[in-house]
């Protein structure tokens, strides 16, 4: 599946949650949406996509958050399994992009290339829902995982992209504070 | 070091609503008062830089988060502290133990190298921040944080520790 199959059918099911896109989802999901709960995060401190959506996700738990994440940036953060299990917010989705490589630095392998299963990661941190994304059952998937009560963990295996360049016409600043506004209109801090 | 009543006092009166933490020696002494306390929230991390995007998710959503890490966890978390203030242009209110300070005021030859790379580190991300030794400098803590809220940067407690 290339990534944007999977984003064309995250858009056809996607409401109103908060969804948050990191590296190469990023830089192609404004091509699919431009919603005011859309994050693309860049410039990011890689690793940090699914924290920032735990914290969204604790202080807005009316508000499901789906957070896109690379298989790079996962490594770089594993504990934020741990974390985010702990926590366990029944709003919150993780899809981790699992194409094997740093494709915004130019397709490089990450490490535990073919060896790691990240699903079998989730599961022992905690994650009660854990599962491979079914190619052959997209939309349907989409609908159940947006549905169901989570954390949820989804591995989505991708081929790799073209990549593509950020959009950073809008300063992250000012997106920080367009979807905070957005958000704190459609909810009351708990 | 400030006792650990009062800090959490200190904090309880600043409205924090979640705490993001990994305790060292001396913080870690607030842990039975969280665990008798609905309030603020507890949230526990594995490594520090993950403080600074919940952080950063929990104040988008309307939240008002305290970061209490220890030093050489700031120095593990520099890119998130860096991303989260500076890019995402995000102020926070953080506690930072700072390890060895008392050791090095009774003995400036101490080897322990925390000490040393603290405030100048501080100093070069240029983050505003206040030593707090003891309990009569408790009062310093409410400052910092009117600080943060009227001027919307961040603002650093420094908790001088054995």
């Amino acid at each position: 599946m290339n990534l944007d199959t999977f984003l064309t059918a995250l858009n056809s099911v996607r409401q109103d949650e908060v969804v948050i896109t990191t590296m190469a989802a990023s830089q192609a999901w404004p091509n699919h949406s431009r919603h005011l709960l859309d994050l693309n995060y860049v410039p990011s401190t890689m690793g940090q996509g699914p924290t920032i959506g735990l914290g969204i996700a604790l202080a807005c738990p009316e508000k499901k958050v789906v957070i896109l994440n690379g298989d790079g940036c996962l490594l770089m953060n594993l504990g934020c399994l741990v974390t985010i299990a702990e926590q366990a917010p029944e709003n919150l989705i993780l899809c981790n992009m699992d194409n094997g490589h740093y494709e915004v630095t130019g397709r490089q392998p990450i490490a535990g290339l073919g060896k790691t299963n990240f699903v079998g990661l989730a599961e022992s941190a905690g994650w009660p829902v854990a599962i491979e994304m079914d190619t052959q059952k997209l939309r349907v998937q989409l609908e159940t995982i947006l549905s169901i009560r989570g954390p949820v963990f989804v591995n989505v295996k991708l081929e790799m992209s073209q990549g593509g360049s950020p959009d950073l016409t809008i300063p992250m600043p000012e997106r920080i504070q367009s979807l905070s506004v957005q958000l704190q209109s459609e909810t009351s801090f708990k | 070091m400030i006792s650990p009543q009062l800090l959490f006092n200190q904090i309880q009166s600043c409205n924090i609503t979640d705490v993001i933490w990994i305790p060292d020696s001396e913080t870690g002494k607030m842990q039975p008062l969280f665990d008798t306390h609905n309030s603020p929230r507890l949230i526990r991390v594995c490594r520090e830089g993950e403080a600074f995007g919940i952080a950063a998710g929990l104040k988008i959503g309307g939240a008002n988060p305290l970061i209490i890490i220890q030093c050489t966890g700031m120095f593990e978390a520099g890119d998130a502290l860096r991303n989260i203030i500076f890019d995402l242009g995000m102020a926070l209110f953080i506690m930072i133990g700072y390890r060895s300070y008392e050791a090095w005021r009774k003995n400036p030859e101490t080897r322990d190298t925390a000490r040393r790379f603290t405030e100048p580190i501080l100093n070069a991300w240029g983050l505003r921040y206040t030593l707090v030794e003891s309990d009569d400098q408790a009062k310093e803590i409410e400052k910092a944080y009117k600080r943060y809220t009227e001027s919307d940067q961040s603002e650093i407690i420094l908790l001088g520790e054995a």
